[in-house]
């Protein structure tokens, strides 16, 4: 790759971002216009500004290089990606959020939720989880763009990764306020064109659908010692049910990042900007679509890439990239694709950050500034915007360090992980301020707390991936985890964490006084 | 059974249903295409109200 015709690329590619954002901001000087602007939104802005935010660099390179070592197992994780984060968060909770968002005037995900139920604990409880959690998510997109970067242009992984935080943190600061939905717009088709030339250049350069599936499946045999041993059986197999690699695969890949979705703070306050549901419903039409190419496409490239190394190299994808499952997706594009290819897959990585990264650092800033300063310190108005401005800059800079300290093959691990730990935190409180008008404020309250702290506990102490490497129960006890008996150690935080936070929310709920009617009359106003 | 070269029933099925779902919410997509903006009106009415109260608040508070 070429120093100069990428950054020409890149240039070319920032003054067409740019140009879209100025035209979507001049056509929406006042407020007014703003929301008639809104009203007026192409429902393709809309699902494409979602699916934009939804998947990231995390989605391609993490998650493709996971099926590059798992298989097409994790397809299922395609469905469920299209089930539950398009067809039940828009037709069931997005229609509702949309409407109670609009009742309580709620502009953040934990505003939402405090106004719901009354409490302001909530607020800025939510709000500390928000901006204490997402550093882990935004690092990994951010890795896993650094690492295209790496491969694509041999250069030193660190200063790829101040590069796109460079490119990222100017995009945030400067534009991405009042275009971004067509911003986003525009980088979502970006990925829709680069990823379907991804899946159908792969499925052609090794002879068709499944000519290219079957000689997948003939590699079976090829499985290493040390994968077959925890359970994996080849890549167009499922793991052996039970075994280490079937626990990761279903419960931390596919549950977590599946059902963790309906919780994801950024993509929740994108239905309460959205004017009517009828965007809702036609955004199920697009974003379906959407999430199945993407997606779709990321893990069975993923997975035949291991066809295309052992034929060019005699290798699976795992050694080729020595390890890091996080390198499998870049050095299969850099050796399978045209070299011009690399340039626009450059961009749609890029695009998928971007989008990604700005709806990430801006709910962290307003988490800092508006959930949590302003409720703690009852204040509001001009020091709530600096706050957030100076939140959002912390969090950049918290995401690089993180960047450079994270060991190798943790995009996905990383995105699951946060996504498990909004699950424990939130999907309880959420789902039950939508449907359950018995659920009360201490029910939330005590929920909540319990699904963060379990969520936590586990990933401390006996989730054996971060219990081990974080070392805390070892340094107090000199043994790695509390509980050693299989399954637990490989069971994902998500699957305690969620079923304890339903569990102590209804509970309580039905131990304590229900709210009153007259909330309840304000909240489900026109249900 | 074999199916477009997977041989498990677990993997080709999780190809199958991601392609089922797709169509689903092509389908829901369809059938759903002009209906749910009754309240639309009424709704962005009410937000331009809010909009001006803050902003007038916002005046106040700060002065300018």
């Amino acid at each position: 790759m070429d120093l100069l015709i990428l950054s020409i690329v890149v240039l070319i590619y920032f003054l067409m971002v740019g140009y879209v954002g100025y035209v979507a901001w001049k056509r929406t000087e006042s407020s007014e216009d703003f929301m008639v602007a809104g009203r007026t939104t192409h429902p393709y802005i809309m699902a494409m500004s979602y699916g934009a935010t939804f998947i990231s660099t995390a989605a391609i390179v993490g998650f493709g290089g996971i099926a590059g070592l798992y298989g097409m197992g994790i397809l299922w994780l395609v469905f469920f990606n299209i089930l539950i984060g398009i067809f039940i968060a828009f037709v069931f909770f997005g229609k509702r959020t949309r409407k109670m968002g609009h009742n309580l005037r709620a502009l953040t995900f934990p505003e939402f939720l405090s106004r719901r139920f009354d409490s302001k604990f909530i607020q800025y409880f939510s709000g500390l989880v928000i901006f204490l959690g997402m550093p882990l998510y935004a690092s990994v997109v951010l890795i896993g763009a650094a690492r295209f970067m790496e491969t694509a242009l041999n250069l030193n992984f660190n200063i790829a990764l101040i590069i796109m935080a460079l490119i990222v943190a100017a995009y945030v600061i400067f534009g991405g306020i009042r275009g971004v939905m067509y911003t986003d717009a525009l980088q979502g088709t970006i990925m829709f064109l680069g990823m379907i030339f991804l899946l159908l250049v792969t499925y052609y350069l090794l002879g068709g659908i499944t000519e290219s599936h079957q000689a997948l499946t003939n590699m079976a045999y090829l499985v290493p010692d040390s994968v077959k041993a925890v359970g994996g059986t080849g890549w167009t197999t499922f793991p052996s049910f039970g075994s280490p690699f079937w626990w990761t695969l279903v419960s931390t890949i596919i549950m977590g990042v599946g059902i963790g979705v309906l919780a994801q703070p950024q993509l929740v306050v994108r239905f309460m900007t959205v004017r009517s549901n009828k965007e809702l419903n036609r955004g199920v039409l697009i974003g379906g679509i959407f999430i199945f190419v993407i997606t779709g496409s990321a893990y069975v490239v993923g997975s035949l890439s291991n066809v295309f190394f052992f034929q060019q190299m005699g290798q699976i994808s795992i050694q080729v990239a020595a390890g890091n499952v996080d390198k499998i997706i870049p050095i299969f594009i850099n050796s399978a694709m045209p070299e011009w290819f690399t340039y626009l897959f450059l961009l749609t990585l890029l695009s998928a950050a971007m989008s990604t990264l700005s709806a990430q650092f801006h709910v962290q800033g307003t988490a800092i500034g508006r959930d949590v300063y302003e409720t703690i310190f009852n204040r509001s108005g001009d020091r709530s915007v600096l706050i957030t401005r100076i939140g959002i800059l912390v969090a950049v800079i918290i995401a690089v360090i993180l960047g450079f300290t994270l060991p190798g093959s943790i995009v996905a691990q990383g995105t699951a992980l946060f996504f498990g730990l909004c699950a424990a935190a939130f999907l309880s409180a959420y789902t039950c301020a939508l449907f359950w008008k018995r659920s009360t404020k201490p029910g939330v309250i005590v929920g909540m707390v319990m699904g963060t702290f379990t969520s936590l506990f586990w990933l401390l102490f006996v989730y054996k991936k971060t219990a081990v490497s974080l070392g805390i129960f070892k340094a107090i006890s000199g043994q790695n985890l509390i509980i050693n008996t299989l399954p637990w150690p490989l069971v994902d935080p998500l699957v305690i964490g969620v079923p304890v936070a339903m569990f102590f929310t209804v509970v309580v709920s039905l131990l304590t006084k229900p709210p009153s009617k007259e909330h309840l009359d304000k909240c489900f106003e026109g249900f | 059974m074999e199916v477009l070269g997977i041989p498990d029933p677990w993997v080709w099925g999780a190809y199958i249903a991601c392609i089922l779902v797709t169509l689903l919410c092509i389908i829901y997509g369809v059938l759903n295409w002009n209906k749910g903006d009754e309240d639309e009106e009424g709704q962005i009415k009410e937000e331009l109200e809010w909009e001006k109260e803050e902003l007038e608040m916002e005046e106040k508070e700060l002065g300018f």
